[in-house]
């Protein structure tokens, strides 16, 4: 462990600005990144404490949707009772997510930010292109029954591990940032970028932006909405793959849908293929197969010393057909 | 035949002794000792598999502020003793396994420790490794004897006859993985060198043994046994990890050298324990057996393939069990070792039984379906007079018994035997079983003090308590044993200063200490009656004549699972599991349902979770941490139930205790394997089952 800097700013303007020097990272709940500071796969020159800064409350927008301050918890978000009638969806996904414990500590701000995961990232001693560019992925060829099937590429094949980001993009939620040249907000499903040749980066966000905020637009069709996690263990594991969908279906047609997949690849993924294809058809389970194989059609799936990920790609067929004939029925009884 | 003890306090569930002072937190566990201005210990270890240190820098970080020594391989003290390869701490700059520690520092706090052992800088002639095992290897080697001093291979009859000439045979390989012990507190030390240069040691170790312990550390430091003390009153788990002291114990010692006078605290970090506190083989099992038409056993074989480590062996008796579990004319047992560049296996919760119950137990659930008999009744028909083995009579055997309550117990009675036909809701369910045992064992060195003071009687021995609850049984039996009410009993163990005690491992821990304490305390009776005087006190050892030869002495049990898996998705869950258990005299039925319920959720996380993933690449466990090396949770387990016949034995022990600390993980995994098969059609034969090798039957 390196040692560095601490700094608890008065507000987020000065968070911000103390945050612009490189070597600065801002702590929110801190269940990703003190781990990472001991395992020294994050070594920072100054910790900036942003945890009481930013809004703990979640609020009524006018437009009928609702703003969580980024301090807001998991465990409080996933409580709130807007939030469980509203975005069903969100409130799902966040109870799936680690353990009681880490949920009252994580918060809305922090959660999406969490690291890709990926055992050779957390391992120093291991060559990893996202914690020291241009030295190599040690995933690919070892194991990775927990790596991406879609948007990977040949630097790093890591997933995003976070739920409650599966389902923020699936609701088409909005970021609010803070940073050194004023606020900005950014779409949710273009927060998390792709590896591509720079897997060092997880989001858009340059040094020093802060998440201040979360928005979730208004979406009468999100009230019909799941989240559904397939994992080995019950309780207190990452996704192997994870489906958050709202569905609109009315006399058999699907007038609305919103798909996004956890488990597959370096970001929450929007399944903007599978949404085309399903809109203004029947919703059938044939229909939502289709729709699938639409939306995997470039699933690359990887070899592994543990069997490799192949297995994903008929799972999130399964989960994804299983969610969608789910929330038919309820819809439609 | 021994005259048993009298159950009076024996038989009480008890609270917990201790249990008041873990709930508070003042039980200190060996990191937490109270010391004045401790020093800090952090490794260094090797990121090579294989091959030869040529330099290390320490410049950079004896340079940082707080750092007091840094010590390398080319610095180290010599050891008296290297005989054991494991414990040689820094005395060979060849690296064996990656994570083999070359170096350690010292420092004022503990981050300070880690940063600085992060800046020394070693440099490697590095080699080749070779680190996968596999069946088909052509270096296989036999060892001379598998753990702890059985026969390698054994044979009866012609397996191979047998099988050709069945009415059915079961002809299949199964595997388990790599599993490690991870207790859930660390191996951890805090060392103390008396300043006053006369090589007095005081090693507070989280230990399942502490004079076993202080033999270990003697030898390799070269030190006579007086002058060592290993204290452990609590210890947080060890699976058997802690059982023999491994390289972080003579670290410990070998930094505290450095600051006489200066306690020095080393703790491994979890993915440290990946490396350095040993861990179970993984085993490719052939398992063969043939059965008539009525399923009575004519052979039974188990062929293993399982590693070693180069560095030091370590031959896992996986064969053992199949050796005497049921009865067959034609019996062959085999283990065949790889010997890899890796960290060195050991003893793991049941080593043998646990991974050897797994195959052979599954193959007779193949068995028993390819014949239309139903398991538990395969079972039953295939039950050994005496033992197979050595022709000798059980001390005591209830398996038929405990099967027949068992499946009592979980409303086996009236199963469907076809695999795969059982829908609830979005469920596929099904249901298995399996057979547990375990060795009856006791230790030959220990002895018990019994004082009479103010009134009361002090017990002390240095017996372990890791979390098994041998603060409140011992006092339980030396009660009994000298027939006072067991708040008239103060029991001290945990500390080598107290007579000797043997280690808390192959069950044997109450089997032998509890010996020791009601020889002391007949001695004791014999000696002064039951007035005695304040000061009174009697040393006895465990009675070696008494220790019954003529028979064969085991603990049996069955378990019962229902597993479901989602339609959907193949997830695995189990929410009822059931055993019971003929265990000879339970002593105390509060912490014994513990260890019982423990040793199963263990056997399902060995079924269904653990695994340690090699990367042969680099040969070292990559998923090093519990948030990738899966155990079972809570919401993994659900009715869990132990239950235990009420067995007398007067062969084991004055007690008539069996020990049960290791039965109960052996079978759960293939009481969950079979149960998976009925519920899917499926058979897993590797471990663990994941749902990737469901995906493709569901419907």
């Amino acid at each position: 462990m390196k040692p560095f800097d601490y700094a608890r700013p008065g507000d987020v303007a000065e968070a911000v600005r103390v945050a612009t020097l490189p070597g600065a990272v801002f702590l929110g709940g801190g269940t990703n990144l003190v781990d990472h500071l001991k395992l020294g796969v994050a070594r920072p020159d100054l910790v900036v404490d942003v945890r009481t800064l930013t809004s703990r409350e979640v609020t009524d927008t006018e437009d009928g949707g609702l703003r969580a301050g980024a301090a807001v918890t998991n465990s409080e978000l996933a409580a709130d009772r807007r939030v469980r009638e509203r975005y069903p969806v969100l409130a799902q996904a966040l109870l799936a997510g680690a353990t009681g414990q880490l949920r009252n500590t994580a918060t809305t701000g922090g959660n999406p930010l969490q690291r890709t995961r990926c055992v050779y990232f957390q391992d120093v001693t291991t060559p990893c292109n996202k914690r020291e560019p241009g030295t190599g992925c040690s995933a690919i060829g070892g194991t990775t029954r927990n790596h991406a099937v879609l948007g990977a590429s040949q630097a790093c094949i890591a997933t995003h591990p976070s739920d409650m980001a599966v389902a923020l993009a699936a609701l088409d939620a909005c970021v609010q940032v803070l940073g050194p040249t004023g606020e900005r907000t950014v779409p949710f499903t273009e927060l998390h970028r792709l590896p591509g040749d720079d897997p060092s980066r997880d989001t858009v966000l340059e040094q020093g932006e802060l998440i201040t905020a979360m928005g979730l637009p208004p979406l009468p069709a999100a009230r019909t909405s799941a989240y559904r996690k397939v994992r080995d263990r019950a309780s207190y594991a990452f996704a192997l793959v994870s489906v958050a969908a709202v569905l609109d279906v009315r006399d058999g047609v699907v007038q609305d849908v919103r798909i996004a997949l956890g488990g597959v690849a370096h970001k929450p993924w929007r399944a903007t293929r599978a949404e085309q294809a399903l809109r203004g058809g029947p919703a059938t389970p044939d229909a939502f197969a289709a729709a699938a194989a639409e939306e995997l059609a470039d699933a690359r799936p990887q070899p592994g010393i543990d069997g490799g990920n192949g297995f994903k790609v008929p799972l999130v067929t399964r989960t994804l057909v299983a969610t969608l004939r789910d929330l038919t029925a309820a819809q439609e009884g | 035949m021994t005259e048993l003890l009298e159950p009076r306090a024996m038989g009480q569930g008890l609270v917990r002794r201790d249990g008041v002072a873990k709930v508070r937190g003042t039980a200190t566990y060996a990191f937490e000792t109270p010391a004045e201005r401790p020093a800090h210990c952090a490794l260094v270890q090797a990121t090579v598999a294989r091959g030869r240190v040529t330099a290390i820098d320490t410049a950079a970080a004896e340079a940082l502020d707080g750092v007091l020594a840094v010590v390398t391989v080319f610095t180290a003290e010599r050891l008296a003793s290297v005989e054991d390869a494991e414990l040689a701490a820094l005395q060979t700059a060849e690296v064996a396994f990656r994570g083999q520690v070359v170096g350690l520092v010292l420092a004022e706090t503990s981050e300070t420790a880690r940063e600085a052992a992060d800046l020394v800088e070693v440099t490697y002639d590095e080699q080749p490794h070779d680190s996968e095992l596999r069946a088909d290897r052509d270096d296989l080697y036999t060892p001379e004897k598998v753990n702890p001093g059985f026969e390698t291979d054994t044979a009866e009859g012609d397996v191979a006859a047998a099988m050709a000439t069945a009415h059915a045979t079961v002809d299949h390989t199964y595997s388990t993985a790599t599993y490690h012990n991870n207790p859930l507190e660390p191996h951890a030390t805090t060392a103390l060198w008396d300043p006053a240069g006369d090589g007095f040691l005081t090693l507070w170790d989280s230990t399942q043994g502490v004079h076993p312990s202080r033999a270990t550390v003697c030898q390799v430091l070269g030190l006579p046994q007086d002058h060592v003390q290993v204290v452990a009153p609590h210890v947080g788990g060890g699976f058997g990890s802690k059982g023999t002291p491994h390289v972080n114990v003579v670290l410990a010692a070998m930094a505290a050298r450095v600051l006489p006078g200066r306690a020095v605290k080393l703790a491994l970090t979890r993915q440290q324990m990946f490396s350095l506190a040993g861990y179970r083989t993984p085993t490719i099992q052939h398992v063969q057996v043939a059965a008539d038409a009525e399923g009575r056993l004519s052979a039974i074989a188990i062929d293993v393939v399982e590693q070693t480590s180069k560095v030091k062996e370590f031959a896992e008796q996986t064969g053992v069990p199949t050796r005497m579990m049921y009865a067959s004319p034609n019996r062959r047992t085999t283990h065949r070792l790889a010997a890899l560049d890796l960290p060195v296996n050991s003893w793991m919760r049941a080593p043998g039984e646990c991974p050897g119950m797994f195959g052979p137990e599954v193959a007779l659930d193949e068995l028993a379906h390819d014949l239309g008999i139903d398991p538990v009744e395969l079972r039953i028909r295939n039950e050994p007079e005496v033992d197979p083995e050595t022709g000798k009579p059980w001390s005591s055997r209830h398996l038929v018994e405990c099967l027949r309550e068992g499946a009592e117990r979980f409303g086996w009675t009236g199963r469907d035997p076809r695999p795969g036909v059982r829908r609830e809701g979005g469920w596929l369910v099904g249901t298995g079983v399996a057979s547990s045992v375990y060795p009856t064992m006791r230790m030959a060195d220990s002895t018990a003090l019994i004082r009479f003071e103010a009134g009361r009687y002090a017990v002390e021995i240095g017996a372990a308590d890791i979390g098994t609850g041998t603060w409140t049984t011992l006092p339980q039996i030396a009660a009994d044993a000298l027939d006072v009410p067991v708040d008239d009993v103060e029991v001290r163990i945990g500390d080598t200063r107290y007579p000797i005690a043997s280690v808390a491992g192959g069950s044997s821990g109450l089997n032998t200490w509890g010996s020791a304490v009601v020889e002391a305390a007949r001695a004791f009776r014999g000696e002064y009656g039951t007035d005695p005087a304040d000061g009174d006190e009697m040393e006895t050892g465990v009675d070696q004549a008494a220790q019954d030869e003529d028979h064969a002495a085991y603990a049996f049990g069955a378990q019962f699972v229902e597993a479901r898996v989602d339609a959907d998705t193949g997830e695995i869950r189990v929410p009822r599991h059931l055993g019971v258990f003929a265990a000879g005299r339970i002593v105390n039925p509060r912490t014994a349902r513990s260890q019982f319920v423990g040793a199963m959720t263990m056997g399902l996380s060995m079924a269904l979770h653990e695994n340690s993933l090699l990367d042969p690449r680099s040969g070292h466990v990559v998923n090093h941490d519990l948030a990738e090396y899966h155990i079972s949770v809570n919401a993994d387990v659900g009715d869990l139930q132990a239950h235990w016949l009420d067995e007398h034995d007067p062969w084991v022990n004055a007690m008539g205790t069996k020990g049960i600390g290791e039965i109960g993980i052996t079978g759960a995994a293939a009481a969950v394997a079979n149960a998976v098969w009925h519920a899917t059609g499926v058979r897993v034969r590797d471990l663990p089952i994941t749902l990737d090798a469901l995906l493709p039957s569901l419907p």
